[in-house]
């Protein structure tokens, strides 16, 4: 494990939590939301602005994360109230959004360098604590040296993926969750059973981009700057996460499936570190390397199954076949031994 | 408890394809009624179960149920006091959800949904009471998907859920239709039960004239648009599909030398 494969999964950590934000959108409400793309740097503009001016960090993530609710908010009514296609309803809040990310940083890039952020907090926690040291201890104890200036990146976000991740479990349980998840999945019965659809759609699109948000602030922190182009493709990064972690890991239940998506988060950055050493491939071809993980991702597992069931049909064809070679020797034996007893 | 009034409805109003829906519907029914509703296609009773569950509004008229007047109330605040089963028996469950989660959405029909847990100990055993009354076994397999449930068993869980917190009326939309023989005499007789127990007021549309001789108190026949014929008591008992038949050509022809003698 070299320190670039540490610092991917670093990062797939973070992405994680935009990867729970899409499964919300897309899996739940069985709603393509393609808000994400600007609520991403939304969350990242905010923090990073609110950062720049002197704001307390964790203070700035928050106002991030209600930003990111309210953008999907205005999907959701656009989608409800306004009677736009879901496609259509992301798309245009995307472009909207746009534009307010450019109003809210003021100029395309803001630098983050040599600024507090949330990281830098959590790292002077750390050492101060002796946490830092212990981790890098425990992991050079199982051979694994040198590999980052600080632990206090990962851990923390583990612990904070891993909450999102049971928060949401326990959320799609409750009776609001529920009826949520009814909305998704067949509109018709659970207004039948006097669920409001629509305020349920406006709520889950707002949840989902407030995780989106929050991803898209932290990751302005964790890389040290905010620009209002680190969203292009985002939808398709969430995707690829939850499309990856579903085949991989399954999607037995709820709790199965979210830490299915988590897992694709994490799987996708490795494969993209992976394949970005590769001699030829430039950072530049990072989304061509997104689309093709994706497609491989929806055709592999169609191509396995298709496979099995070849091998399972020949199978059938064989032991049907030899049934049907023991009949005809059992008549031809049966024939032979009358002829021979009349010949006798 | 129901009182339709005057109600009108006209789709497509002014274009070619207009189509009146229904014309002056007059319907009253009394707590514990039984109805049930049959006519040809595109008689109205699509639209007259529309009419009341709130999917659509009447042109003209007024809906009430328990002298409340709901005819602008959105459908999802009427469905606290209409339970309804769709004639489509993947339309009346959430597939993805086990069958628990289900229960659970039914039983919070009439309740304010809150971040609780939605599935609790005390609601399983609840559940598994309920569904013990269908006799198909599904006490045991609570945690099962809906989706794996055939076509027939589905119907049965959507009868149970619409009628598990004993709205006000229950709504039947040809729900045996889309089942085989053996099913829907299943589903008729669970529809009798249920009905019967819980003394609900029931409005179901069915093409089976037997089905709809065999369930209820009282019978309306609807034909483009209007209720041509309504029987109820003594006289319902006694009705034969022969005799019912009989009575939609005599309306049906009556009216069709009225129409000639109009035009001649």
């Amino acid at each position: 494990m070299s320190s670039a494969m540490f610092g991917a999964v670093e990062s797939g950590i973070i992405y994680a939590i935009m990867a729970l934000g899409v499964y919300l959108s897309f899996r739940i409400l069985d709603f393509p939301d393609l808000t994400v793309d600007g609520s991403f740097v939304t969350g990242a503009a905010i923090a990073a602005i609110l950062i720049v001016n002197g704001t307390n960090p964790f203070f700035a993530t928050l106002l991030a994360i209600a930003a990111g609710f309210l953008a999907g908010c205005v999907t959701g009514l656009l989608h409800t109230k306004g009677k736009i296609n879901p496609l259509l309803a992301g798309i245009l809040m995307m472009i909207a959004l746009y534009s307010i990310n450019l109003r809210i940083m003021g100029r395309s890039n803001v630098p983050l360098l040599n600024e507090e952020s949330v990281f830098t907090k959590i790292e002077v926690f750390f050492t101060s604590t002796g946490l830092d040291a212990l981790f890098g201890s425990m992991a050079a104890a199982i051979g694994l040296q040198n590999l980052t200036s600080t632990w206090s990146v990962l851990i923390s976000m583990l612990v904070v993926t891993a909450l999102i991740k049971i928060i949401t479990d326990l959320f799609l349980r409750t009776q609001i969750g529920l009826a949520l998840r009814a909305t998704g999945d067949n509109k018709r019965m659970i207004r039948s059973f006097s669920a409001n659809t629509d305020q349920l759609t406006i709520l889950g699109l707002g949840l989902s981009n407030a995780l989106v948000a929050l991803a898209g602030a932290l990751i302005a922190q964790y890389s040290s700057f905010a620009d209002v182009g680190m969203g292009i493709g985002m939808i398709i990064i969430g995707l690829a996460s939850v499309i990856i972690g579903e085949a991989i890991f399954g999607t037995k239940t709820i709790a199965v499936t979210t830490f299915a998506v988590v897992g694709g988060a994490i799987v996708y950055r490795i494969v993209v570190s992976l394949a970005l050493r590769v001699d030829f491939l430039e950072t530049g071809d990072m989304k061509l390397i997104t689309a093709v993980i994706v497609i491989a991702a929806l055709v592999l597992p169609q191509l396995i199954d298709g496979q099995k069931e070849r091998i399972r049909k020949k199978k059938k064809r064989l032991q049907q076949e030899m049934k049907i070679n023991e009949m005809k020797k059992g008549g031809e034996e049966y024939a032979s031994t009358k002829s021979n007893s009349q010949s006798i | 408890m129901l009182q339709l009034n005057q109600i009108h409805k006209v789709f497509n109003e002014g274009t070619l394809d207009e189509k009146i829906a229904l014309e002056d519907i007059n319907l009253t029914l009394k707590p514990g009624d039984f109805v049930t509703v049959i006519g040809s296609n595109g008689a109205g009773k699509s639209t007259l179960m529309n009419m009341i569950s709130g999917v659509l509004t009447p042109d003209v008229g007024e809906v009430f149920i328990d002298d409340r007047k709901i005819t602008n109330l959105p459908e999802y605040k009427r469905s606290r006091l209409i339970g309804r089963v769709f004639q489509d028996p993947m339309a009346g469950t959430a597939p993805s959800m086990t069958i628990q989660e289900n229960l659970a959405l039914a039983y919070n029909r009439n309740r304010r949904r809150t971040l609780m847990k939605g599935v609790t100990k005390k609601l399983r055993t609840t559940f598994q009471e309920a569904l013990e009354t269908l006799y198909l076994g599904l006490e045991d397999r609570l945690s099962a998907k809906v989706g794996l449930l055939s076509g027939g068993e589905r119907q049965a869980l959507s009868l149970l859920m619409a009628t598990f917190t004993e709205p006000k009326m229950l709504l039947l939309d040809e729900h045996t239709a889309a089942l085989d023989p053996a099913r829907a005499a299943l589903i008729t007789k669970l529809t009798g039960e249920i009905v019967e127990r819980t003394q609900l007021t029931t409005l179901m549309v069915t093409h089976n004239m037997q089905q709809a001789l065999d369930l209820g108190n009282r019978l309306i026949m609807m034909d483009s648009g209007r209720i041509i014929l309504e029987v109820d008591g003594e006289d319902k008992q006694n009705l034969t599909i022969e005799a019912l038949l009989h009575e939609f050509q005599r309306i049906k022809g009556s009216k069709m030398t009225s129409d000639r003698a109009l035009l001649g």
